[in-house]
């Protein structure tokens, strides 16, 4: 900074083009090791760009993007009288609105617990447990699942049998869906928001626990006046960025478990898998490109107001 | 931070104050030791199931369903595999160079490019890190992504399809680049006065001294890597033999017709294949690499979290 000034000074009069100029000489090396990156999501994130003409086009593949004709907002507009956006709208929310609460509580709840206990092997090992289904794809979850709740063979249809209950068809039942799905995320997230509240919990300054043991206080109350206090600015900032991702869906987790199943569309259908199926089983580019294109944009507002919101409670916190 | 003491952060509080245990305290810990147990009992449950399933004949499946353990112990399946493995090594060796050769070049540009970006005296840092992150604001969508790789660049059915795309995302450069501010300045300058420039000084002075931050972006690019079914699933028709393994796996468990190719050669009548057990072994071939290593490298994830997960 000082360097800069002093041959700011010598320098008479810098025009703002010299001082770029001068800047990229100077760091030429840096913006060089930056350049395969730079290239890189100007190739797959830049280039498409432009591409999201489609979704105003009747496209058609062999004549490409710019030789289909232009049809306005008749996409959007089939979609939203069809009600198939509003549908999609829908459970995408509504999935993550649980997603986020029920996910968030356990994972709180589970990183308190743990914090409690003493037994530091017990939490070493339940920890690694715990983060095991992160580390899996979503088409082996597709499996398991299947090996659970499959009619005939599932696990769990068996138990149900053998405890003389009915076993529903899952898989030609939509109602049941939204529970198995919730399940099964919570079954893959909770190692890994354990350890990130974990370790939001450790940042805590150990000197107001021993101060508070010192006066009496018992395990709950330590929890409810100083884990839980300390806790709250990340709970609501990971809470609002995640909220910033609402139109966001996990493709691989609902295509994986819902596939071309589509007795259970209504209940499981969201955006992502729309986008996909409309494009790769009916080769509707045009449809699947306007639900995407609404997506982005919608999600691109959603947030820009999540992060002013974090940024008036936390600054630093702030994406930009 | 990303020692190994942080790997698996323990809090030790009140070690030494060994204040009276009072009874909620017991309360709270009782019930965490059975709910967290239960819950992580849960969490490999499902995949004993997989093996156990596996081990076991097809017609104690028909006739029982899938147990915890084998009501009849089988080895059918893994002989079909092993006998006509020539599917199951192709996708081994296809899903091991993607691994390697996009972890490898994936780490290269991301390192370079986080260092490069938290050097104070970089003065285009902020521009290029916000066009970067601007890419996870908003995108072009599906379409024109697709049509982009199979139309502009041609690579349909190709492997790099699938190895481009994830060499690199604008979180795992800010994961990168909030690793090497920890590495101080001075290290830099130091380079810098010995007349270095910087991508001698990032080579020969930065990377050596970020090996825990290399390990940790370097195993969430393998996992995405080895995990890789949607690229596949996307780009690569049937015209390619190979596929990597857990779209392999994707095919097996969707498709009669991939089910039966998984075992093309050894002369089954599609009726009498084991279905539900070729399934679980081939699950358990496909997912058995990244289990065992779990234990090894877990803890390497764990702190990468709690360095970038929260300001992601």
């Amino acid at each position: 900074m000082e360097k800069e000034k002093v041959l700011n000074r010598s320098l008479p009069r810098v025009t703002g083009t010299q001082r770029f100029i001068r800047n990229v000489k100077q760091s030429r090396i840096l913006l060089l090791m930056c350049l395969p990156a730079v290239i890189f999501f100007f190739v797959f994130s830049y280039m498409p760009m432009p591409g999201a003409y489609i979704a105003f086009t009747n496209f058609q593949y062999n004549k490409g993007i710019w030789g289909s004709p232009f049809v306005g907002l008749q996409n959007f507009r089939f979609l939203f009288i069809s009600g198939q956006l509003s549908l999609l709208l829908k459970n995408t929310v509504l999935y993550n609105l649980a997603f986020i609460v029920v996910g968030n509580v356990v994972q709180l709840a589970f990183a308190i617990m743990l914090n409690e206990v003493r037994n530091r092997y017990f939490v070493k090992v339940t920890q690694s447990l715990m983060f095991l289904p992160y580390f899996i794809s979503d088409v082996l979850v597709s499996l398991l699942v299947y090996n659970l709740l499959n009619y005939d063979y599932g696990f769990v249809s068996n138990l149900v049998r053998s405890a003389g209950g009915v076993m529903p068809k899952l898989y030609q039942n939509a109602g049941a869906w939204p529970v198995i799905i919730v399940l099964v995320n919570l079954w893959k997230g909770t190692g890994y928001g354990t350890v990130v509240y974990f370790a939001a919990i450790t940042g805590i300054d150990t000197s107001m626990m021993e101060a508070a043991q010192i006066d009496g206080a018992n395990g709950w109350q330590r929890i409810r006046y100083i884990t839980l206090p300390c806790l709250k600015p990340t709970v609501v900032i990971l809470f609002l960025f995640a909220i910033g991702g609402i139109l966001k869906g996990n493709f691989g987790l609902f295509y994986n478990l819902v596939g071309n199943n589509s007795m259970l569309f209504g209940t499981t259908d969201i955006i992502e898998t729309y986008v996909y199926r409309a494009m790769m089983n009916s080769f509707n580019f045009a449809q699947s490109s306007a639900v995407g294109l609404f997506q982005s944009v919608v999600g691109f507002f959603i947030v820009l107001g999540a992060n002013a919101l974090v940024k008036r409670i936390e600054p630093d916190m702030a994406l930009f | 931070m990303a020692g190994k003491n942080a790997a698996v952060p323990v809090n030790n509080h009140n070690r030494p104050t060994r204040v009276k245990i009072d009874r909620s305290d017991m309360v709270i810990r009782g019930i965490t030791y059975v709910v967290v147990a239960i819950f992580s009992f849960f969490c490999i449950m499902p995949f004993w199931m997989i093996v156990a399933s596996s081990f076991s004949s097809e017609a104690a499946i028909r006739r029982s369903g899938f147990t915890l353990w084998p009501a009849e112990v089988d080895t059918y399946s893994y002989y079909l595999l092993f006998r006509s493995p020539d599917q199951m090594i192709g996708a081994y060796l296809v899903t091991i160079g993607l691994t390697l050769v996009g972890t490898l070049i994936g780490l290269f540009i991301i390192s370079m490019t986080g260092y490069a970006l938290q050097r104070p005296d970089f003065p285009f840092r902020n521009g290029i890190m916000f066009y970067i992150y601007f890419t996870s604001l908003f995108s072009a969508g599906l379409v024109p992504f697709y049509l982009l790789i199979t139309q502009t660049l041609n690579l349909r059915d190709s492997y790099l399809a699938i190895l481009l795309p994830l060499l690199m995302s604008p979180w795992l450069i800010v994961l990168m680049k909030n690793f090497t501010k920890a590495i101080p300045h001075a290290i830099t300058e130091s380079g810098k006065i010995d007349g270095a420039n910087d991508f001698t000084i990032y080579l020969r002075l930065i990377l050596p001294s970020m090996k825990p931050a290399l390990a940790t972006v370097g195993l969430f690019l393998a996992l995405s890597y080895w995990n890789e079914w949607y690229y596949s699933s996307l780009f690569l028709t049937s015209k390619t033999t190979y596929r990597p393994l857990q779209f392999h796996l994707y095919n097996v468990i969707n498709k009669v017709a991939s089910l039966k190719n998984s075992v093309a050669g050894s002369n089954v009548i599609i009726e009498n294949l084991p279905g539900e057990t070729l399934k679980m072994a081939t699950a358990v071939i496909a997912t058995g690499p990244i289990i065992l290593l779990y234990p090894f490298v877990q803890k390497y994830f764990v702190s990468g979290l709690t360095v970038g997960a929260v300001k992601g």
